[in-house]
């Protein structure tokens, strides 16, 4: 199936999404990958206060090339990174701060599909690499918060618009294409690696 | 004497070529790989990188937003008269080419865990050195991603595990990597000399082309049952599924200690990059492929 959807997210929203459902996202979503993640923890476990509101919101695994032009932010290149990385951090993440969609690349583990269950989140993935097309549907960088970490590191504040085909690969029930491939591909190497 | 400012040109260039143009080879690969594929989440994932390379050549953007860790291989002609201004040549148009093509600053202190900006710091960019015949120079760059750099693996086998052993590690590598390194990935496997060799050997098996095999038969051959073993894997595009999850399987090796086996095992992304250019000892220069 395929969905149109809007952030911020609600749970029945969520909750309708199955493995394998397409969907072509728009609104305002925010990048994080492993600092920005540690800092958003950081900031949570010692009741500070963050700087934008994740709730019902996506974040978006995404180390993006962006250029300043005439004191305006444009991003020219733009796709996911390796969402493993963020595994250690996601179960907090996505219980503390409401978020509803994860978006990135490689896949993600058991936790973060046990939090995608507990508090109805899914986790998507972009091609990986296919980084001009997913700056085509940024339509605008809204702002950019903890600059500090560096250009990839920083937690940039993206307005998109029809961001896809993000294929959902972690529902809310618990279900993860990466592990029914490769349970299948280990099953079929099995005769070599005896 | 050569102006140093043409060994920099030429390394902005070839930079430049390298991560908005993917090499003929790869980009044929890509193309035959939608081809073969019959499941639509393949197809689609084949699709998106098919637009993007297109889209990346006509906007003149980088094809992936990790531009990664800029990586040279410079080839001296002995008696090429610009060797001293080599390394600082690669060093500047590192830093040039960050802002203006640009590229993601991707060097990162690893005790501070500060960004430097400019994608230099220590050791960075890389160069690997070799001295050939003649008076030019032959640069290579690599601007090497880091989601498959991470599954890269390394392993001390014993000369009892021979090539089966061999086999198997490539085959649990490409498992265990899954859909982390954006399959379909190029594998290179270095094999022999030691830890440090052959893990030098399987990153400069990932330069050679894709419709060129092992000149040994009985590596070309190896080569050849690896890829087509571990796309029946059937990991597939970014691991969600299908029958390309390796482009290709490059091997090269050195001689082995009696003692020991070592195996080493490279992988890169699909936008798999690469540019390489001459440099003649008159101060003229030709971009290759």
């Amino acid at each position: 199936m395929e969905y149109k959807l809007k952030t911020p997210l609600s749970e029945s929203d969520v909750r309708t999404l199955r493995i394998g459902d397409i969907v072509y996202l728009s609104g305002t979503i925010y990048t994080a990958r492993d600092q920005a993640h540690r800092r958003i923890l950081e900031i949570v476990s010692k009741g500070g206060a963050l700087p934008v509101d994740f709730r019902g919101m996506a974040i978006y695994h995404c180390g993006p090339i962006v250029k300043k032009v005439n004191e305006e932010w444009i991003v020219i290149a733009a796709g996911p990174t390796t969402s493993t990385r963020m595994e250690l951090y996601e179960y907090d993440v996505i219980r503390a701060l409401g978020v509803r969609m994860i978006v990135g690349k490689g896949g993600m583990g058991f936790k973060t599909a046990e939090a995608c269950k507990a508090y109805g989140a899914v986790y998507t993935e972009f091609t990986g690499g296919a980084a001009v097309l997913a700056a085509q549907s940024i339509i605008k960088v809204k702002g950019v918060e903890w600059l500090d970490l560096g250009m990839p590191e920083a937690l940039w504040i993206l307005e998109v618009e029809n961001f896809g085909p993000l294929t959902v690969v972690i529902d809310s029930y618990g279900a993860n294409i990466h592990e029914n491939i490769n349970k299948r591909a280990y099953e079929k190497m099995s005769f070599i690696l005896k | 004497m050569i102006d140093p400012k043409v060994i920099e040109n030429v390394c902005i260039e070839i930079i430049r070529k390298a991560v908005i143009y993917l090499p003929d080879d790869v980009k044929n690969a890509l193309k035959t790989a939608y081809d073969n594929e019959v499941s639509d989440i393949a197809k689609a994932q084949l699709k998106a990188i098919l637009d993007n390379v297109k889209l990346a050549e006509s906007i003149e953007a980088p094809v992936c937003q990790d531009t990664g860790t800029i990586i040279f291989f410079a080839k001296v002609g002995a008696s090429f008269p610009g060797i001293k201004y080599i390394e600082e040549s690669i060093i500047n148009a590192t830093r040039i080419a960050t802002s203006k093509v640009p590229l993601r600053p991707n060097a990162v202190h690893p005790f501070t865990n500060k960004n430097s900006g400019d994608n230099t710091g220590h050791f960075i960019p890389y160069i690997h050195w070799s001295i050939v015949d003649g008076d030019s120079l032959e640069l290579t760059v690599m601007p090497k991603g880091g989601g498959s750099e991470n599954v890269c693996k390394f392993k001390m086998l014993t000369p009892a595990d021979g090539i089966e052993g061999v086999k198997k590690f490539i085959i649990n590598s490409v498992l265990e990597a899954n859909g982390m390194p954006c399959p379909p990935t190029i594998v290179g496997v270095g094999i022999g000399g030691g830890a440090d060799i052959s893990m030098v050997l399987a990153k400069k098996a990932l330069l050679r082309p894709l419709n060129k095999r092992s000149p040994e038969p009985q590596i070309a051959e190896m080569e050849m049952e690896l890829y087509n073993l571990l796309n029946e894997t059937g990991i597939g595009p970014m691991g969600l599924g299908g029958r390309t999850t390796v482009l290709g399987v490059n091997i090269e090796y050195a001689h082995r200690h009696v003692a020991s086996l070592p195996v080493a095992i490279a992988f890169n992304c699909w936008a798999a990059r690469r540019a390489s250019a001459v440099v003649y000892s008159n101060g003229t220069y030709k971009v290759l492929g």
